[in-house]
């Protein structure tokens, strides 16, 4: 265990989920304005028809996956009565269809983003680095994925990265489990934390309202000229009337 | 019974004369900034034409609004929210820019820097989207006064379905054509759809007046509400990411000024005042069977302001004493449900439409005149009415589901009125005969004509002042934005176009038109607080004057004094 290990999986993990919750609640707070998915689907909406949804489903399955890899001890499945070999099959199957899928849908996107005139002028630097970011973490993902699949105590994440990630939790992060993990695996890793902590500030935002509650609500909303006039705290010279 | 008050609007379209003032003041009001260039939240549009966006009648394509199912009840036509939130992706029925034009600036700097030659330089047409040179194809009012139609008109939705049911009914020939002007602003419904179609819930009915507003902060870009209403007149920003819409001019609706599309309308045509409706009877209303009946069920939900009942009611509710009596002085109540003269834009999208129109009978009287007959006399209206059965089947299909009844009936008052009231200023004995012919006394047609005619601005719009007594807070709000970061400066947040904290539009444009209003002088760009015209300005670059130059960089050019420093 080395400082470097220490560094890397006992410190950056928190100061990553303290810019990522910190950041949230900032920009929550005084940027609700910005909070968007800032759709260009009124510029072009043939190819964001294929790729949006192949991305974002694609990243729904992703997620999902890495809640089970995660959260999920490897006693429980085992006690389960699903083996290893198992286990790894159906998770290098979807894992690999969701990867490839998110990847081919961002790939359009991009392509979509840098062939539209009008898509490529609203694009920010902002969005240039997230893009950078998220193709990385997929590429990463993808990797490990495939990694994973070949066996290997080494590249088990498993026993080596859920631990670890579990750890976290508790606040006794398990930097010994995490450093005996394969290079592939550190570098998807560091690229999630990169990701989880410039999220905040990017468009990426969108993801953290997604509008669940429209399957409970009425659909008519009602609101009242006093509530209405401020969903964010009234600032100086604007308090309510 | 729930009462509830509803701010809303008649249009008087046989004085439309199609000149656009509405819809340019509007958006120098409210969509002159980057972003939403290509936004009318007021179009004229000439009928029997596309519209703008191209279309959006057709809700076969479109999917705006509401349909009845199988078991009678209402299901957004786009789909209910399962399906809303599984297509939340990418809409599958977002009408692209094209579908409303695709906003173009020129060049014009050519034209000034241009050196001289033989030819004469030209500005090129650049699109404002994507800064290349295009052409331009179309826009909004491509096809005005039917430019066109030979062409275009055949792809008007409710051409197209008159057509089908035979097959020479509308022509486009000179001879045949029949033309009006159609002015749209979003129609305030009852039953909104773009609201139920918010997976957000960032657009909302405001209790007080019916107003349907966008809440900016909370709106995340789904653009579900654009698909939804039927009207198309739910807008996406693309440059904040945002939908927006008309917000009847609530800033001065509230301090009980018209809306700025009725202030500034030319030919005096637009109505303002309230609603009283039974808010519990909407949904029931807005369902009933045949499409027909939809226009019938929309009156019925108007409550009568004067009926004893009503006022108990709308007391118990939290109507206050002046809101009430604005709706007993109300002239959109008049017209819609007293002597039934307007009639709402497309019921059968079954989302309760509060702006109102009183259809043209001009169509008809020009025929007459054309033809030689005299366009006064009741009987060649009657007869005429009866036998140019295109335009009433076309007004139909606009404003009553296609039931050329209640067309009928409301041309033949307002003919009636022209015939009975030609009389009276020639000073000839009224002839009650006439009135009766269109179920009307002679003196519902004297009120009526006044109305219609002569009614001055009190009597036009009859807006609560319920929020007098806040009109000055108001104000003292404008002042504190000098040192509130102050709306419009940034430009740009941190986090691209969209970010930063929001420019309140409203107050942005109050301040913009009260120093052009009140200041004899031009601007001196040396001055702080220096402004340019925003609707000059397509969003790039920083013209002179658009910051207040900064002070050590530019002293003051020799030959000007110091501005004094303001309280
Ligand atoms: S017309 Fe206005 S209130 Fe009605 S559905 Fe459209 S945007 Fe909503
Ligand atoms: S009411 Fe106001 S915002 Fe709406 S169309 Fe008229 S001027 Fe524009």
């Amino acid at each position: 265990m080395t400082t470097l290990d220490v560094v890397l999986w006992g410190v950056l993990p928190y100061v990553t989920c303290a810019v990522l919750v910190g950041g949230t609640l900032w920009r929550y707070r005084y940027d609700k304005f910005g909070w968007t998915t800032r759709s260009s689907q009124l510029y072009e909406s043939r190819l964001l028809r294929i790729g949006s949804p192949l991305f974002h489903f694609g990243l729904l399955v992703v997620i999902v996956g890495h809640v089970i890899g995660l959260l999920i001890p490897k006693s429980w499945t085992d006690a389960a009565g699903l083996s290893q070999e198992g286990y790894h099959l159906q998770a290098l199957l979807l894992g690999t269809i969701a990867g490839i899928s998110t990847l081919v849908g961002i790939g359009i996107l991009i392509y979509r983003r840098r062939t539209t005139g009008p898509v490529f002028m609203a694009t920010t630097k902002n969005d240039k680095l997230m893009y950078v970011v998220l193709v990385a973490a997929i590429v990463a993902g993808l990797a490990t994925t495939l990694l994973g699949a070949s066996g290997g105590d080494e590249h088990n994440y498993r026993l080596t990265v859920s631990p670890w990630f579990r750890s976290l939790f508790v606040l006794q992060p398990d930097i010994e489990a995490m450093s005996r993990a394969g290079i592939a695996f550190h570098l998807h890793t560091l690229i999630g934390m990169a990701l989880s902590a410039v999220w905040p500030f990017t468009r990426l935002v969108h993801a953290f309202t997604a509008p669940l509650q429209y399957l409970f609500r009425p659909y008519i909303v009602y609101r009242s000229r006093e509530s209405g006039t401020a969903s964010r705290a009234p600032r100086r010279g604007w308090d309510r009337v | 019974m729930k009462v509830m008050a509803q701010m809303g609007m008649v249009m008087n379209l046989d004085k439309c004369i199609g000149c656009h003032t509405c819809s340019v003041t509007c958006k120098q009001a409210w969509t002159n900034r980057g972003g939403v260039e290509y936004v009318w939240f007021n179009n004229v549009e000439t009928r029997p034409g596309q519209g703008y966006p191209r279309r959006y009648q057709d809700q076969d394509q479109w999917r705006g609004g509401w349909v009845r199912t199988k078991r009678g009840r209402l299901r957004l036509r786009a789909g209910g929210r399962f399906r809303k939130l599984l297509s939340i992706f990418a809409n599958p029925v977002l009408p692209n820019i094209k579908d409303y034009y695709e906003p173009w600036t020129y060049d014009y700097e050519t034209l000034t820097n241009a050196p001289l030659g033989d030819d004469f330089p030209v500005a090129q047409p650049k699109s404002l989207l994507s800064g290349k040179p295009m052409s331009v194809e179309w826009s909004a009012n491509w096809d005005d006064d039917l430019g066109g139609a030979p062409e275009h008109g055949e792809s008007d939705p409710i051409v197209e379905r008159i057509r089908r049911e035979s097959e020479d009914k509308i022509r486009f020939e000179y001879e045949r054509a029949f033309m009006f002007y159609l002015p749209r602003i979003c129609e305030h419904c009852l039953n909104p759809s773009c609201v139920a179609s918010c997976p957000s819930g960032a657009m909302y009915k405001r209790v007080e007046d019916g107003i349907v507003l966008v809440d900016q902060d909370q709106c995340r870009g789904w653009r579900m509400c654009v698909t939804g209403c039927p009207y198309k007149k739910v807008y996406f920003n693309h440059r904040t990411g945002k939908a927006e819409k008309c917000t009847l001019c609530y800033p001065r609706v509230e301090v009980g000024l018209p809306t700025v599309c009725s202030e500034t309308c030319v030919g005096r045509l637009r109505y303002l005042g309230l609603f009283l409706y039974d808010a519990d009877r909407v949904t029931a209303a807005a369902s009933v069977a045949d499409e027909k009946e939809l226009y019938q069920a929309q009156l019925d939900l108007l409550l009568d302001p004067d009926d004893p009942e009503v006022i108990a009611a709308a007391r118990r509710d939290g109507i206050a004493e002046d809101w009430l009596d604005a709706a007993r002085r109300s002239p959109v109540y008049k017209l819609a449900k007293v002597y039934k003269v307007a009639l709402p834009l497309h019921p059968e999208f079954r989302t309760m439409p509060m702006v109102w129109y009183v259809p043209p009978l001009s169509p008809v009287v020009d025929r007459l005149v054309e033809t030689g007959h005299d366009g006064e006399d009741v009987g060649n209206l009657f007869g005429a009415i009866d036998a140019l059965r295109i335009p009433i089947e076309y007004l139909a299909e606009l404003f009553t589901a296609g039931d050329p009844e209640p067309v009928r009936t409301v041309l033949q008052k307002l003919a009636a009125m022209r015939s009975y009231m030609r009389d009276v200023t020639l000073g000839r004995p009224a002839n009650d005969a006439v009135a009766e012919a269109a179920g009307m006394t002679g003196a519902e047609i004297l009120e009526m004509y006044r109305l219609l005619a002569i009614a001055k601005y009190e009597e036009r719009y009859v807006i609560p002042t319920a929020y007098e007594g806040q009109a000055h807070e108001l104000e003292e709000i404008g002042c504190s934005l000098d040192v509130d970061g102050g709306p419009g400066m940034g430009g740009s947040g941190p986090f691209g176009e969209a970010s930063g904290r929001p420019a309140p539009v409203s107050v942005e444009t109050f301040h913009a038109l009260r120093q052009r209003q009140t200041s004899d002088d031009l601007v001196d760009p040396g001055e702080r607080g220096a402004t340019v015209n925003l609707l000059n300005w397509d969003g790039k670059g920083r013209p002179a004057g658009l910051f207040p130059p900064s002070r050590t960089d530019h002293p003051a050019p020799i030959g000007t004094t110091e501005p004094e420093t303001r309280p």
